[in-house]
């Protein structure tokens, strides 16, 4: 840069080890910045959800119907009574962890896997689960229906 | 490159700023064996950089809060483009950050910079060394995992040990008394606006001081060279030892890339308050040989708790760290092995007892 | 009183004293029983210690509410005839003297209204009882599984009676052979109950409602049940297999035979984790016991058996492939929380063979399999994302290896050319 200039073979070099550090330098920025500029695009999914979770919107379910929603890393089960009141439980069966679901037929949460029995208030009546199921708080927010765990903190 | 110094002379039409940055372009640096510790102060500062940039990224999709913080960290390895890389290039930057600026510190210590006329720039340093275990202590808690948890309430635990203002410093700390949402909200905001505030104004205070003072010769090639003033050799600050500077900058970010790429940083569980503390709680690794210390003390020493008489021992120690220049001109020579001996001791105690820490479990 | 000077401060300390003065005498002379029989040795010791544990006592009973007698006299006169003193019990006549009490739904009322009151008429019903009736002494009388004078609540997980306890209180009698010498009935049930998933569903995982010895064969009407009563008796739990068995043509085969439902491949006290291998021809196959190698059931037999094992196999695959990923980084918990669906598939194929109905069971299987290959997708789709990050390192990693060569060939131009002093 400051140098004065050299004539002979030595310029050639300089020329090539020139141009080998600025393509160097452009292809490390290059390689800095599209990470970068990918990291800056907002992702489709606007949420992972917290300890509240949107479980689904209102009017999705009907009375007497239910879904299964993700809470955290484990299912929850969102059912309306066929009063058409919100119900959050846990959907692990405490017997052997299969996913329980919700029986209109028999205003019951029902496990598939050993027919095991919970009212709604996730008590196990009947079958072979040995603990009652988590029951969550619902909310309705607009027209989202929020499940979240019960805790003071 | 012609562009380059075209603009550098419209600038210098306007600014006249060869003269501002004068002294930069007339700085040298020594040339002898040590030589490559003066690295390690310019890699800290990239590395500070790096976490700069980094961490701004990461506050474009973080959310402090006990119910959200760890969803938004999952949300960021997970859902977010290369989301996995910055959050653990920023993770894995911290601890290399800590790691040089601990090496930088020790390599002033054992070849003697902190001398006088430069006992100013070493207590602005250590001044930056304990901001940047500042931020590690916050940032550690920030993604709201089990561990950090549980680390942070041992760690403001033991805050709390201190005689008289303890109780205090620990509720200011937690925001409470207890680790909760709170303190999370007061962590963050320690760790992306008090502490980078207050780096980046030691940052300039440092930098002005080692610009000021100029390079520091070690004793040994001083002597050397001034019996024997042919032997004396230097390169100029700017390009040469900025250039390879910059090597050294290179490989750091090829360092980085390749462990954020191989080992991304983990999340861990989410913490929950309510359960036990699981086994295995550990502070980050330069914590360690305070924790392990802490652990093995005796209940009782003499008349004190021993935990307290342990953090009273840490706190004199880091107290007469930052005073150590000033030991040095005392007693004459004696001083100065006073110092040696201090530094070699605190080296071999902080190895020994991190290393313990890890293989005791 | 510990808590009383803890709370009270200054002022507790002299009322705690007062309080203990007056409440020694008191104590001494509502009750001279346990002054003499706490000191004597067994049997006719009882301990006031003892006896605080009772649950009469902490509802307000005292020895001389079974015993009759006058508590209140200090000497031999307590124990007379006049007083009512009844003294011991004989053997023979425990149940009937429980009862005076026990079958008396007035007067449980008093103490505890949920309380069942047919206990005595219950144990003339079952095989103890029967035997009593004939005379016969060795048989357990209500102490023998309750005790005495430190009789806790069936709630109280000390108590002999409670169910993590009853198989070991059962066992005292039913496990000794020198005892049961002559009965002619087995003694290795509880040997067998304690090797059994009862047990350790029971005791390792703690579900306080898993059966013990009283479940299935009642416990103060205890009597073994009987070959067309079994089902019935596991069925209480085990609902779903039991529904699918009655409909299934094992139901009339095993009936014709006098084979009692599902102790027949599952046995009784011994009762298993059911495994595959019962499918298999391996020794634990239970099918080939009746069935003829080759025949219709057989073959199918095999093929569920081989289509079981395919589930397992992918799910296992799929865990795999999802555990590498994970521990390279990539964020696998959508895949994990859906092999769950997997596993329930499973469990359900499983239970749907009671029903010895191969297009059900395939059908819980084919959606076992439907999970795991998406999940199995899912997970290579992760492996691949990590090879392509390590590809952009390479590339990002060449990049500065160039500028890394370029920087160190640019300085020792500049420094040949004599830049540096």
């Amino acid at each position: 840069m400051g140098a004065t200039e050299p004539s002979n073979p030595s310029r050639r070099r300089r020329r090539f080890v020139e141009a080998l550090l600025g393509g160097g330098l452009f292809a490390s920025f290059a390689s800095f910045v599209y990470p970068v500029l990918r990291y800056l695009i907002p992702p489709p999914l606007a949420d992972l959800g917290g300890d509240e979770v949107v479980a689904a919107k209102t009017g999705e379910l009907r009375a007497g119907t239910s879904k299964v929603f993700r809470f955290g890393s484990r299912p929850g089960l969102l059912l309306m009574t066929a009063e058409g009141e919100y119900r959050a439980l846990s959907a692990v069966c405490t017997h052997l962890s299969c996913t329980v679901q919700y029986r209109g037929d028999l205003h019951q949460i029902w496990c598939a896997c050993h027919n095991g029995l919970y009212d709604l208030n996730g008590r196990n009546v009947s079958g072979p689960p040995p603990r009652p199921l988590e029951v969550f708080q619902v909310h309705v927010r607009g027209d989202e229906v929020v499940v979240s765990r019960k805790r003071e903190a | 490159m012609r562009l380059l110094a075209r603009t550098g002379e419209w600038l210098g039409e306007r600014f006249h700023w060869e003269e501002l940055i004068g002294p930069l372009a007339k700085k040298t640096v020594p040339v002898h064996r040590l030589t490559p510790w003066y690295f390690l102060g310019g890699i800290t500062l990239f590395l500070f950089g790096i976490q700069v940039c980094t961490g701004i990224l990461l506050l474009l999709y973080y959310r402090p809060g006990a119910n959200e913080a760890f969803e938004s960290v999952q949300y960021i390895m997970t859902r977010v483009q290369f989301g996995w890389l910055v959050r653990s290039i920023h993770s894995w930057a911290a601890n290399l950050m800590i790691l040089t600026a601990f090496a930088h510190m020790f390599s002033v210590l054992f070849l003697q910079a902190y001398r006088k006329p430069r006992e100013l720039t070493w207590i602005s340093g250590m001044a930056l060394l304990f901001l940047a275990m500042g931020f590690g202590f916050s940032g550690y808690l920030l993604p709201w995992n089990t561990l950090a948890f549980f680390a942070t309430k041992v760690g403001t635990e033991i805050t709390g040990q201190v005689p008289v203002v303890g109780h205090g410093m620990m509720v200011f700390l937690r925001g409470g008394e207890d680790v909760t949402t709170a303190t999370l909200t007061r962590f963050f905001g320690f760790h992306v606006a008090v502490l980078p505030g207050l780096t980046v104004l030691f940052i300039l205070v440092h930098l002005a001081l080692v610009q000021y003072f100029g390079m520091s010769l070690p004793p040994g090639v001083e002597a050397r060279w001034k019996t024997n003033p042919g032997e004396a050799r230097a390169m100029k600050f700017f390009p040469n030892f900025f250039l390879r500077e910059l090597m050294a900058w290179y490989i750091a970010l090829g360092a980085l890339g390749a462990l954020a790429a191989i080992w991304p940083w983990e999340l861990g569980t989410k913490a929950d308050p309510f359960a036990p503390a699981p086994a295995g709680i550990r502070p980050e690794w330069y914590f360690m040989f305070m924790f392990q210390t802490l652990k093995k003390i005796p209940a009782k020493l003499w008349f004190l708790d021993g935990e307290v008489a342990g953090i009273l021992v840490f706190g004199a120690a880091g107290g007469l760290w930052l005073l150590l220049p000033f030991f040095d001109s005392m007693a004459g020579g004696r001083g100065r092995r006073w110092v040696l001996g201090a530094g070699i001791f605190g080296l071999g105690y902080m190895l020994a007892m991190t290393v313990y820490g890890y293989l005791a479990k | 009183m510990d808590t009383l000077q803890n709370k009270g401060g200054r002022f507790a300390l002299p009322a705690a004293l007062a309080l203990l003065l007056w409440a020694v005498p008191a104590r001494s002379q509502q009750n001279t029983c346990l002054d003499c029989h706490g000191a004597m040795d067994p049997p006719l010791q009882v301990t006031a210690e003892q006896f605080a544990r009772d649950i009469h006592s902490q509802k307000g009973l005292s020895c001389a509410s079974c015993h009759g007698g006058d508590p209140t006299e200090a000497g031999p006169e307590a124990m007379s005839k006049k007083a009512g003193f009844r003294g011991k019990v004989e053997r023979g006549q425990v149940p009937e003297f429980c009862g005076r009490c026990h079958s008396d739904a007035a007067f449980m009322r008093q103490y505890n209204p949920s309380l069942r009151t047919d206990q005595l008429a219950q144990y003339k019903t079952s095989v103890h009882g029967m035997r009593r009736a004939q005379g016969d002494q060795k048989v357990a009388v209500c102490t023998d599984c309750h005790g005495v004078h430190d009789l806790r609540p069936a709630s109280d997980t000390r108590s002999k009676v409670n169910p993590l306890n009853i198989a070991e209180t059962c066992s005292r009698c039913h496990a000794n052979g020198e005892y049961m010498k002559g009965y002619n009935i087995p003694t290795d049930q509880f040997a067998n109950y304690r090797a059994s998933v009862h047990y350790e569903a029971m005791t390792v995982r703690g579900d306080l409602s898993a059966p013990t010895c009283t479940t299935c064969h009642g416990n103060h009407g205890a009597a073994p049940p009987g070959v067309a009563s079994v089902k019935n008796v596991c069925s209480t739990c085990h609902a779903f297999q039991s529904q699918m068995f009655e409909k299934s043509s094992h139901k009339a085969a095993f009936e014709s035979r006098g084979l009692p439902g599902c102790v027949v491949c599952h046995s009784n006290h011994g009762v298993k984790h059911p495994s595959d291998a019962m499918l298999s021809t391996g020794p634990q196959a239970v099918c080939a016991r009746c069935h003829t190698p080759g025949d219709r059931c057989d073959r199918a037999t095999a093929s569920i058996h081989a289509d079981l094992l395919r589930l397992q196999g992918a799910i296992r695959d799929a865990d795999a492939v999802l555990a590498v990923a994970e521990s390279s980084g990539m964020e696998v918990s959508e895949a994990r929380l859906n092999q769950d669906q997997a596993r329930d598939a499973l469990t359900k194929a499983r239970v749907t063979i009671h029903s010895f109905r191969r297009e059900l069971v395939d059908q819980d299987l084919q959606a076992g399999l439907k999970v795991t290959a998406v999940n199995l997708q899912a997970g290579e789709g992760a492996l691949r994302e990590r090879n392509y990050r390590r590809l952009g390192l390479a590339v990002s990693v060449i990049a500065i290896l160039i500028v890394l060569f370029g920087l160190r060939a640019y300085i020792r131009l500049l420094e040949q050319n004599g830049t540096s002093t």
